[in-house]
């Protein structure tokens, strides 16, 4: 069933129904499609993206202190470096996704 | 009549599922709901691909479909290296979708609106991603946290920035699932219990006006559906993306 010339005709009807397929209309659509799909990725990952490197920096900060017991001079130090990695972790996630 | 109260949180508490064997082995409603998420996920697979035809059927499309997009997400986002990671996307992916979905219906558990349970997944991907880090690059690994192209005065405050920020990975990886599949989850609930407050208090009036809250949870429904399949979706993603990083240290 899957020889001769039969297979033949097959392949030419699938070439031209795969041609007739990829349009310019369908292609911008599909563009569009993804593009707004990763708009929405996008704003479902910014928000805590900022606020999780934040936390990780204090708990950090506070655990140090707790060690070195130097309480509260380390967490307040880890405060902007942690702001700073919410900035670069929306930076990335931002660059990524152009 | 006694006004119903609104409780909001009392429907992601852990009872124990399977009666008395259950409560003996503390298998919980989450442990149900996550063992009907793998049989789900295998049994579809099972029967889809029993066919195995040429041009497939409805259930072999379903399974066609899903293994395609897992495996398109693996490809353009680690490389053709990535098919070695396709089972544990593939799994990671189904099992939180089927997970997000589960918990749509009525009286079914949604586990994903556990922290328990979506850390314990972030922390798997957190520790194998720096894993196939140290492995595929050794010691050097640790130049990931070192910018290129920086004057060497800056590193000691650029370090510590870029560690935190890997840290801080697994928590935004879990909390972003568990807050969404919570938020939804509890304004459902609000939405209901304002419409039994409705009735309660205003009679036949408030029976007509209970169509507004009944309307927004429909609407919600939607919402929800969308929430669940996107969360699954950028789970899986940023397992991806986390393992190009490894793989590619940039």
């Amino acid at each position: 069933m899957s020889e001769g010339p039969d297979k033949k005709a097959f392949e030419q009807r699938l070439q031209a129904a795969e041609d007739a397929a990829q349009g310019s209309a369908r292609e911008s659509e599909a563009k569009q499609a993804s593009s707004a799909r990763r708009a929405i990725e996008l704003a479902m990952r910014l928000g805590v993206e900022m606020v999780a490197a934040m936390v990780i920096a204090v708990v950090v900060g506070w655990g140090l202190d707790k060690l070195f017991h130097t309480s509260p001079w380390l967490m307040i130090v880890m405060v902007p470096v942690g702001m700073a990695a919410g900035i670069r972790n929306l930076l990335r996630a931002a660059g990524k996704n152009e | 009549m006694a006004a119903p109260s609104i409780d909001a949180l009392g429907q992601f508490s852990l009872t124990t599922g399977f009666g008395q064997f259950g409560r003996a082995l503390h298998f919980t409603n989450s442990n149900e709901a996550m063992l009907a998420a793998a049989v789900i996920i295998t049994g579809v697979f099972a029967l889809g691909l029993q066919a195995r035809a040429l041009v497939p059927g409805r259930m072999q499309s379903l399974v066609e479909l899903l293994y395609e997009f897992v495996r398109n997400m693996c490809v353009d986002t680690i490389g053709e290296e990535g098919l070695r990671f396709f089972p544990l996307v593939f799994t990671i992916f189904s099992f939180i979708l089927l997970g997000n979905l589960i918990g749509l219906i009525p009286y079914f558990f949604a586990f994903t609106s556990h922290i328990a349970v979506t850390l314990a997944l972030a922390l798997f991907v957190f520790v194998f991603s720096t894993g196939v880090g140290f492995y595929t690059h050794g010691f050097r690994f640790f130049k990931f946290f070192v910018p290129s192209g920086v004057p060497g005065w800056l590193l000691p405050l650029l370090v510590p920035i870029e560690i935190i920020s890997y840290l801080s990975r697994p928590v935004s990886l879990s909390v972003r699932l568990f807050a969404n599949m919570t938020a939804g989850h509890v304004m459902w609930e609000v939405f209901a219990g304002f419409m039994l407050l409705l009735t309660a208090s205003f009679g036949v009036l408030g029976v007509f006006a209970a169509i507004v809250p009944l309307g927004l949870n429909v609407a919600l429904a939607a919402l929800e559906l969308l929430v669940a399949g996107l969360q699954a979706y950028v789970f899986a993603i940023l397992t991806c993306l986390y393992l190009h990083d490894a793989v590619h240290m940039h």
